[in-house]
This record gives C-alpha cells, structure tokens and sequence, in this order.
C-alpha cells in the first residue's frame, strides 16, 4: 500500500466523520492560529518601531556626559573639532540643552512643550525643515540672542496670525519667534510638534549644571555609524581620560536592542502558544487509540489479507498527519484572517497604522510543526494497531 | 519453472508434522492441537470437521498462518512456515492462502471493488492491473455490476460472493473457507457451495473448515479432529466419515472411540 492510496483513504475516513474530525483538528487549529496572529503582531511592532526610530534618525549617536570621575569638561568647540577631525565618517554635531519650566505665551503657559537648546544643524541632523521664517543660525548662539523656533503645535494653539516675529518668555526672558517647523508629528501636544528651539548657549546658562551635557552627532550615512561611534568614543577617551565620564549610544544599536527585546518577547509568546499544538497533537492521539480500536477488525482483515506490520503503521501515521495537516491549514486560514481583524482593531484603537502581518516562514513553520505533531502523536496509536495478532483482532466486536 | 513445478507435485501443498499448540490458562495447560500430522495435496477439496473445542479453529488457524504452532512443523509449498515472524506469515498469507470467512469479512467504508483489491494492494500489484484482475475476479462470482456497491448494499449471498472473489483475486495456492455457509441461509448456503465445489473442479486446493457434517459432505476428503487429536482422515461418503449424532458430542465420542 503505498502513500498515496493511504493519503486517499485517509481523506476519505476524515470526510466521513467531519464533526469528529474538526474536533480533533480543533487544538491544532487554534494552537497555529495564534502562533500565526503573535509572530505577525511581532513582525508588526518591530516595522512600526523601525519606522519610529528611522524618524530620529538612524545615522545618529547620542553622547551624554556625566563628567563622572573627572573634573574635565569638553566645551563645545572641542566637540565640533571632533567632527573636523572625522569628516570621513561624521557629518554634523548639536548640542542639545534641555531646559525646564514652561513657556509663556501672552496670557498662557505652555507646561508641556520641550525646551531645547540646539546648535545650527539640529534640523539638518533630525531633517526637520522651516515652514515659515528662518531656524536658528550661528550667529544667534555666537551672540547668544534671544530667539527661538517653535513647532506646528504650538504655532498653531497659541498665536493668531503670524506668529513670526511675536514673542513668548522662557524663564521670565522674552524670546522673538523667528521661525515655524513643517508638521514633524500629527501637531498634537503630545507629539514632536509641542516644542520650542532656542540657541544652545542660552540654553545652557539657564539649565542645572550650566554646562552642556548631550550632544546629537550624525554619521555620513548608515554604514559608517560604527566607525563614527569609535572616532567620538575616541576621541571623548582623550579628553577624559576615563570611560565613565561619557555614554555614546547610536541609535541603531537602540534599535537593535529594542527589536531584540521584541523578538524575545515574541519567541516566548510564540512557545506559550505552541503548548497549544502540543494539546492538539495528544487530542489526535487520543481519537487515534479511540479509531484503533474502533477498527480492530479492520485491521485484522487487512492482516489476514497479507499487510505487514508497516502498512498498517502507516496508515494510521499518515491518518494522523493528514488529520493535522488539513487542522494546520484551517489554523492558516483562520490566523490570517484573525491577522486581519487584529490590524483593523489596533487601527482603531491606538490611531497608528500598525500591520500584523503573518511571516511566510511563521506560516510554514507552523505548518510543518502540525504535520510533525500528528505523525509524532499518531504514532503510538498506530504502532499500537500494527502489532495487533490478527486472529484476535479477527474476532473483536 | 519446470523444476519448480515437478516439486510442488512431489511435495503436498500442506504438511502438518506433528504440530501442538497449547494454551496457558490459568494453572492449567490446555492441549488445543495435540501432535496433528496430515499433508494435502495440490487440487484437493479437503474438509476439516470437528466440534466446537475440537481444535479446528486453531488447526485453521495455523494452516491459515495467522498464528504459529508450539511445536512441530509446518510446510506450505514445502517451505517451514512455523518459526517465521509476524511479517513473514503476513508476506505468505498474501501469496499463498485466499481466506473466506464465515462473516465475510469485508471493510465496510470500501466498495466492494476496493475489497477485492486489497490484496492485491498489498501483494504491490500496480493500480491498472489491480483494477483488471480484481474485476475479473468479481465476474467469476457473478458480481461485476455491483463494483460500486458497498457491502452494506448487498445480501449475505453477496457479500460472501466477494469475499469469495477476494480470495481469488490474488490467485492464491489454497482456498481456506471457515465456516463460509454458517452466515447464510440453507439456499445461498447451497450455492456458495456449488461455488467451492467449480473452484476444484477448475483446479484449486480448498480447505473448508466446519462443524457441520452436510457441509463438509461436499468435499473430497474429511479430516475430523476431536479433542486436538486427528479421530478420521480418509473419503467423504464412506462411514465413519459423517456421524449422525453430531448434536451430541458424548454419542459421537463412542461412535468413533
């Protein structure tokens, strides 16, 4: 008896008893289902961060000096020398101050708009563009003058007309509004678009230490981020002398990171779930004992009539299978369309775009994970059924 | 070719050599075959009777090779097939023996066609030549329109037609009938019957195993077994061969004894 007439009959046993069969498929479809939906969720939130992080700027190393363990302190001159020094790897530097308290605006006070002091290539750096007016320019940080650029969100809320050339005050100072972004995020408080830029120089007088301590650097393009990182972590050693003083981090090692942490969330996610294809799989061996012996006098005739202990092991091993592979299917078909309802819900919940998308390789996996399951769980019962003694199974009712 | 068959002629198709086979039940050992010995040859029509208990089933059984002796030997085509495993025996029953059963024993989820196959499915017979041979062994018994048919579609009579076509199909040495009238009323019993009866005439060894002396009236030859012990081997028709009494064990023994 070769394979395919037992793939045939096979087919043909589970057709003749579809409730049962769906019953038993039932764990395997369900444990396959949700490998699929949590390996898309997964795919789906590492492209959503992805497109996050390529928004910062995947070029981008953040230096923060803690000044730890030295009394040394990098000016920002040193810091621009660092970029002189690599041209062939970094491109541009900004300080970025932040500075607390709020901004006030005629009669209102913005709490959550972020202050930052920056240098003349902060919007190249983060590619932000001005919609109106002018950004912040050398001479404004060499002359420490009071002016400031300010985000669609605060534009907007804040100021009838025009609001270049109006002011605001930022601890008590009056700052002249000398430019508007382009829309960056989606120009609510809580994005990038709540959000004030001033000369670092001002910055820094007014923040704590009254020192400077984050600089924004930005590799020439993807591949030099790692040589970028060398040179400033380099050059940082030389100023310091010690290696505590500083943090470099590039963002794409953030990124890394972060999707690393996903990915291990997902794989443990993905494992609770496939407990589920390894109930499914005792379900099938459990109808399996329940057909042998239902069919014991099957067997028997089959016995008599010259099949061997492998062809009887085989029929059953391959009933199993097929039984789990067509639940495997139906968990394919049933995951993505799961897949689908779970984009439209977070669609509509979260208001951001994310797509759970099934992996093709999630799909076969869990697929041959469902076959596998059947034969392994169909085997006992079957081995069962082939060592049966044929008078005996002969004369079972 | 030639060889092979001037041995086959030389040596009986089937050869008990003092076979026993005992069970273990409980303290006690019983003696279901005790120390058989006959041989068939080819193209015999053979009945073997006996009462239940008598050890007919485990004679049948034996020469059937679905179990194997305690001791002894047993030859099939001269070849000892009482020490061979389970897939060996398995190998020889589909070569060798054609099975009809007094339950006729066909699969009820496969067509009567598909029965008759099997087989020949496990013999490894391609699907065409399958198909042909299993047809024509359907039209020998009467039966090619009814190929389609399951065998809960068809009677008694039928049913037992196809299992009598299954057994042919394989185009096996030797034709063991268990009790194939037992299911069946008197007619359909009488022409299943005549049925074996063409089959040796046409040149096929038949082992029929039964209790009933009207049956086994139709063979050849009558091998009667009582107790696991061989109590007549010689020709039907002669007496000593058939005992009237056959309701009652006790009057038998002394008819015989």
């Amino acid at each position: 008896m070769n394979f395919l007439q037992c793939f045939r009959l096979a087919l043909k046993g589970i057709w003749s008893s579809k409730v049962r069969s769906l019953l038993t498929m039932l764990g395997i479809i369900i444990g396959v289902s949700a490998v699929i939906v949590i390996v898309g969720l997964g795919n789906g939130i590492q492209v959503y961060m992805t497109e996050q992080f390529a928004s910062l700027g995947t070029t981008t190393l953040t230096v923060n000096i803690s000044g730890r363990g030295t009394s040394r302190n990098a000016s920002d001159e040193e810091m621009y020398q660092i970029v002189a020094d690599n041209p062939e790897v970094l491109s541009a530097v900004t300080p970025t101050v932040s500075v607390s308290g709020g901004v006030k605006i005629g009669r209102d006070t913005l709490y959550t708009a972020s202050i930052t002091g920056v240098g003349e290539d902060y919007l190249d750096i983060h590619g932000y563009t001005v919609a109106q007016g002018r950004g912040i320019q050398y001479v404004d940080i060499l002359r420490r003058q009071k002016v400031c650029v300010i985000g669609t969100y605060v534009a907007q809320n804040y100021f009838t007309g025009d609001p270049v050339g109006q002011t605001l005050k930022i601890s008590g100072n009056p700052y002249t509004v000398v430019g508007v972004l382009d829309e960056i995020g989606d120009s609510t408080e809580y994005s990038t678009d709540n959000m004030v830029l001033i000369p670092y120089t001002n910055a820094a007088k007014m923040s704590f230490m009254g020192t400077i301590s984050s600089y924004t650097f930005t590799a020439v393009d993807e591949n030099s981020v790692q040589p970028a990182k060398s040179a400033v972590e380099n050059a940082l050693y030389n100023i310091y002398g010690d290696e505590d003083a500083y943090t470099v981090v590039a963002m794409s090692e953030m990124l890394d990171m972060m999707t690393e942490m996903v990915n291990i969330v997902i794989t443990i996610l993905a494992a609770i779930a496939a407990i589920s294809l390894v109930v499914g799989g005792i379900g099938i061996m459990n109808i399996m004992l329940v057909s042998v012996s239902e069919r014991t006098r099957e067997i028997g005739i089959r016995k008599s009539l010259g099949a061997r202990r492998r062809d009887i092991l085989w029929q059953f091993v391959i009933e199993a299978g097929t039984t789990s592979a067509i639940g495997g299917l139906l968990g394919i078909g049933f995951g993505e369309a799961l897949s689908s309802v779970a984009t439209a819900i977070i669609a509509a919940l979260l208001e951001e775009s994310m797509q759970v998308v099934p992996t093709a390789g999630s799909i076969l996996m869990a697929f041959g994970i469902s076959v596998a399951i059947g034969v392994i769980f169909g085997y006992l019962p079957a081995r069962k059924a082939a060592r049966l003694n044929p008078i005996d199974a002969l004369h079972y009712d | 070719m030639n060889g092979e068959t001037s041995l086959a002629q030389a040596a009986p198709l089937i050869e008990f050599r003092d076979i026993y086979k005992l069970y273990q039940m409980g303290e006690e050992t019983v003696h279901a075959v005790d120390g058989v010995s006959f041989s068939i040859q080819k193209g015999e029509f053979v009945a073997i009777v006996g009462q239940s208990g008598s050890g007919k089933s485990t004679c049948m059984n034996i020469i059937g090779c679905l179990d194997i002796p305690t001791s002894g030997q047993y030859l099939l085509e001269g070849v000892d097939v009482s020490r061979m495993d389970d897939d060996q025996l398995a190998a020889i029953r589909n070569r060798t023996l054609g099975f009809i059963f007094q339950q006729y024993n066909l699969i009820p989820k496969l067509n009567v066609l598909e029965n008759v196959e099997l087989p020949l499915l496990y013999a490894g017979v391609r699907a065409g030549e399958r198909t042909e041979r299993a047809k024509a062994a359907l039209s020998r018994v009467g039966l090619s329109a009814k190929f389609k048919n399951y065998p809960s579609q068809l009677s008694g009579g039928q049913q037992q037609r196809v299992s009598i076509a299954r057994a042919l199909a394989g185009n096996p040495s030797v034709i063991l009938a268990d009790e194939p009238t037992g299911a069946l009323d008197s007619k359909t019993g009488r022409e299943v019957l005549h049925f074996l009866e063409d089959l040796h005439q046409s040149g096929n060894t038949i082992v029929l195993i039964t209790h009933d002396n009207g049956i086994a009236a139709h063979a050849q030859r009558i091998i009667r077994l009582e107790d696991g012990k061989v109590v007549y081997d010689g020709p039907s028709g002669v007496r000593g061969s058939v005992v009237q009494a056959d309701e009652t064990p006790s009057g038998e023994k002394e008819g015989t004894a």
